[in-house]
């Protein structure tokens, strides 16, 4: 244990596929001294429970189980003999950069580091959230936390389940549960679509015939003890549920995926931005935050829904943190991106320098034949027209250096129809 | 055979209990949960009361100012997180005015000190959140805040640690008299004392019946309440009340020691005194008055909604009396018994001192008890240190609230001793944070299963039925 601040050019903070990628990247750019900080005994973040397939299509086109994926990174990591720690978990980052964690060797120690990237992932939403009124069982859990019993500790939390939200973990933990035996009755899911995938609903709900009931919420939860039923009921264009339609489900167990809420507590104590829409961080396209030489990148940033973006965009901030701790840089502009609500965000939201810039966006709601604009004032910079975009599937476009040269600002616009 | 057999492990039995435990006394808890502190004493306001609200001369009143001029001292000697925030009465238009002068009054002749009247201007250097439409306000500088659950296991815990015994998943079912004093039964299991002080909350009224008191009865009353994320614990830093009106209390906004904002409660007349359920119009109706109250209250960020159950007792008043020889009532405890429960700890020692009770001080009693979150308020240097003496203080468990496997261990092993997730809960608020378990509750079963022999899947939530998991993958 010691009381002495160490120095270190690089600290990440989250040891999953975002943390590892980065780590990598920073150290093919020629960064050294770098440390990733983890507090789960592995690296690998939240691919260690994911045992189902569907990881690395499009970086390795093939399909792998997330512990497969973690590997590939892992490798990388220990090839390189880039340093980590495990157990250790980060308590507070100051705007200038001193990183403290704790661990069981160590102690409360500090860091001194010229940047850090912050890679923490999310967690789930809690019952909490939803102010479902009723009784307060045991028997509710979040899915990824189901996850956890079931994939890493062989347990099995229910046998008769309703699964509450359709976000993907919610899909997954649908089949997962069938296939141990249990019974699914219902995937309830308040929109009139799914956020999940179009892969997972037809692999998860409609191969193993579980009906998706969109439209739909849980409105009571009822027992003492253990859970022993939930009322559902569907709701109106406002969201507000019909009585008339309430029904009673029997249930030991309800899963929720209501949605993945950034981790960014750390992000607030470094006095780092966040933007309201995506409760993440404000980006540049290097992924540095509005704190200079802090960086972001992965599902703290953003919620994605596959990992081979996250990586991607972890590269992007491992190589620029590498970029900035060598004193490069480049030709400065100041373009602020805005959306129309039909976007609902850009990331980055901020373009800082004329190079190729990729730049990812949701929209709000499942939109038919739309047409994507980029607009410098009235200058349409860029169109793109699509059949369908829904708020479930990240889309991208890749603005030019040309486009972007002497832009004032650029918002991004949906057309629909 | 007991000297004395308290029923009800709440804060009003546990404070009792641990005075007891300062004399040569043999006491023994009595308690249906498989924890303390599960019936009011773990969901309420937490507020300290000033004293205002009581009738003057009512032993509410009495008792109320009595218990918070002793509460700072009494958790400081329990290491019980305790917070002199003040509170303030704010009032919307004259007749709330004129109502907020009555409460002034009737404060003092309760004998509450420095309550004053103040004017919006104050008011919003006060709480600048505050609503615009508030006008006036009684502000009450000695009203504060307190942990009611951690109280309680403290409470026991020292009671314990002075030699009190505690019975837990004992349902006092039956009493009968026998020769010296009382035999008192749960199913098939029964305990024998001389003296039983009945503290049974909102069964008061049923235990009292079993010695053949039927001189009043208790009726629940619901109050539930949406808890907020530490985010937003400084929205205020008073305790909020609205002027009460011919419709009640209405709902208050406050911090609590945590760090959390707290609001509610509602107020319905209930039969069922098990029903705990919230119900939407409930939790609807506390969002919409806690926002008329204090601007910008962020509900997005809501970590969770409870209800608890008050003792509503028949006569009106705090029911504090002796029934015949070697029974003692301590019922109708509903708000501010909270606030009372020192104060009441007092006035039954003195009722038993009435009845003949020798109270000969026990040697070696130590009123103080280690503070449950002695770890996370050390030093950086204090931590270290500890650490390196048990490196299980260095693993973070619970990554909301920074819980260590340390700590958790140190709750488990510690009376009261915790047999249920919700019980590590309460005593180290692990799974209490923005993620309410979401993360650690697997690694917190598999502590509890290892501490208490059992296996992986015989831990529970809450006791009884609520297991977590019901057997292994591919069994069922
Ligand atoms: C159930 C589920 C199913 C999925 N299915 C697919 C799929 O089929 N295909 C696909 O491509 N993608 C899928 N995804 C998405 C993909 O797994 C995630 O996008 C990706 O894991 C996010 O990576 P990350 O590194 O940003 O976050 P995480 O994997 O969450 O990693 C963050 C890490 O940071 C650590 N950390 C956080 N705070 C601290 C701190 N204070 N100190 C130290 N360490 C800290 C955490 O412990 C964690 O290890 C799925 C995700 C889930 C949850
Ligand atoms: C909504 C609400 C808000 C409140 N706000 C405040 C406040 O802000 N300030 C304040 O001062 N006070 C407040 N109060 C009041 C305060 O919470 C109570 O006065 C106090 O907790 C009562 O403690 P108790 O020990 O009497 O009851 P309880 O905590 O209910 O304890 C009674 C115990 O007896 C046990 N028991 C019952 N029957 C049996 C049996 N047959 N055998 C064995 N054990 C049995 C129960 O399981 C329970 O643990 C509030 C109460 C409520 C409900």
């Amino acid at each position: 244990m010691d009381t002495m601040m160490d120095r270190v050019d690089l600290v990440i903070v989250g040891g999953g596929p975002a943390g590892m990628s980065a780590a990598v990247a920073a150290y093919e750019s020629g960064v050294k001294n770098l440390l990733i900080l983890e507090r789960d005994s592995h690296l690998g973040g939240i691919l260690q429970q994911c045992i189902h397939n569907g990881f690395g299509l499009h970086r390795f086109g093939e399909e792998l189980t997330g512990p497969e994926y973690a590997w590939r990174y892992e490798k990388l990591v220990h090839d390189y003999n880039i340093p980590y720690l495990t157990d250790t978990m980060v308590l507070d980052i100051t705007p200038d950069r001193v990183v403290t964690a704790t661990n069981s060797e160590r102690g409360v120690f500090t860091i001194a580091a010229k940047a850090v990237i912050l890679a923490m992932g999310c967690r789930e939403r809690p019952r909490g959230a939803l102010n479902i009124a009723g009784s307060r069982p045991a028997g509710i859990y979040s899915a990824g936390t189901a996850q956890k019993y079931v994939n890493l500790k062989g347990y099995m939390p229910g046998k008769n389940v309703v699964i509450l939200g359709s976000g993907d973990i919610g899909l997954i933990m649908a089949r997962r549960m069938t296939l141990e035996g249990a019974k699914v009755h219902a995937v309830c899911e308040l929109m009139p679509y799914s956020g999940g995938l179009a892969r997972n609903i037809e692999q998860c709900l409609h191969d193993f015939g579980i009906p998706l009931r969109l439209s739909h919420t849980v409105v009571e939860i009822h027992g003492r003890e253990r859970l022993e039923g939930v009322t559902i009921a569907r709701v109106d264009e406002r969201r507000r549920p019909i009585a008339e339609t309430r029904e009673y489900i029997p249930c030991d167990t309800l899963l929720l995926s209501v949605g993945l809420i950034p981790e960014n507590e750390l992000s607030k104590t470094a006095g780092v931005p966040l933007d309201r829409v995506t409760n993440g961080a404000l980006v540049d396209q290097d992924r540095q935050t509005e704190v200079e030489g802090i960086f972001a990148c992965g599902n703290v940033l953003h919620v994605h829904d596959l990992v081979d973006f996250v990586s991607e965009e972890a590269e992007i901030a491992g190589r620029s943190a590498a970029a900035y701790i060598q004193g490069q840089s480049a030709e400065a502009l100041d373009i602020p991106l805005s959306v129309d609500g039909r976007v609902r965000y850009t990331v980055p939201q901020r373009i800082t320098q004329k190079k190729d810039v990729t730049v990812f966006f949701r929209v709000a709601d499942v939109y038919r034949n739309v047409t994507l604009k980029v607009l410098d004032g009235d200058r349409v910079v860029l169109k793109k027209k699509k059949p369908k975009m829904a708020p479930g599937e990240m889309e991208s476009v890749t603005l030019k250096p040309e486009q972007l040269a002497g832009a004032a600002g650029l918002r991004f616009e949906l057309e629909v129809g | 055979m007991y000297d004395i057999a308290v029923i009800g492990a709440g804060v009003v039995g546990g404070m009792i209990a641990r005075a007891l435990s300062a004399y040569r006394l043999s006491v023994c808890i009595l308690e249906k949960g498989h924890d303390v502190a599960v019936g009011a004493s773990c969901a309420n306001s937490a507020i300290v009361h000033a004293g205002f609200d009581a009738q003057e001369g009512s032993l509410k009143a009495r008792l109320n100012v009595r218990g918070s001029e002793l509460m700072a001292g009494v958790c400081e000697e329990l290491g019980v997180k305790y917070k002199n925030n003040g509170s303030l009465v704010i009032g919307f238009c004259d007749e709330d005015r004129e109502t907020v002068e009555t409460l002034r009054r009737r404060g003092e002749a309760n004998g509450v000190k420095g309550l004053r009247v103040i004017d919006q201007a104050e008011l919003r250097r006060l709480e600048p959140n505050i609503s615009e439409n508030a006008v006036c306000a009684l502000w009450a500088p000695t009203g504060g805040i307190v942990c009611p659950y951690e109280l309680t296991i403290a409470a026991v815990g020292n009671a314990m640690d002075n030699g009190a015994d505690l019975r837990l998943d004992f349902c006092v079912s039956s009493i009968d008299r026998i020769a010296g004093g009382w035999r008192i039964r749960a199913g098939a299991e029964a305990v024998e004392a001389a003296a039983i002080i009945n503290a049974a909350g909102v069964y008061a009224d049923g235990i009292a019946r079993m010695v053949g008191d039927n001189s009043f009865s208790i009726h629940p009353r619901r109050g539930e309440y949406v808890l907020l994320d530490k985010e937003c614990g400084g929205l205020v830093s008073h305790t909020i009340f609205r002027t009460p009106t011919k419709m009640g209390k209405g709902i208050l906004v406050t911090p609590t020691v945590d760090g959390n904002l707290l609001t509610g409660p509602t107020s319905v007349d209930m039969q069922d005194k098990e029903d705990k359920a919230t119900t939407a119009e409930g939790l609807s109706r506390v969002m919409t008055e806690a926002q008329e109250n204090v601007r910008g209250i962020p509900f997005g960020k809501s970590i969770t909604s409870f209800c608890g159950l008050r003792a509503v007792g028949s006569t009106g008043d705090f029911i504090i009396n002796r029934f015949g020889e070697g029974f003692f009532n301590v019922a109708g405890i509903e708000s501010p018994g909270l606030s009372s429960a020192p104060a009441i700890a007092e006035y039954v020692l003195e009722l038993l001192r009435q009845a003949g009770v020798k109270l000969e001080p026990k040697p070696g009693y130590n009123p103080r008890r280690p503070a449950m979150h002695a770890f996370r308020e050390a030093s950086a240097e204090e931590k270290n240190r500890i650490i390196r003496e048990n490196p299980a203080y260095g693993r973070v468990i619970c990554r909301c609230e920074t819980v260590t496997e340390g700590e958790i261990l140190a709750a488990i092993r510690t009376n009261p001793r915790p047999r249920d997730l919700d019980g590590v809960k309460r005593r180290t608020r692990a799974q209490m944070g923005r993620c309410q378990g979401g993360f650690c509750s697997p690694y917190i079963v598999g502590l509890l299963a290892e501490e208490l022999h059992i296996p992986y899947e015989a831990v529970t939530k809450s006791g009884g039925k609520s297991v977590i998991n019901v057997g292994r993958t591919k069994e069922v």
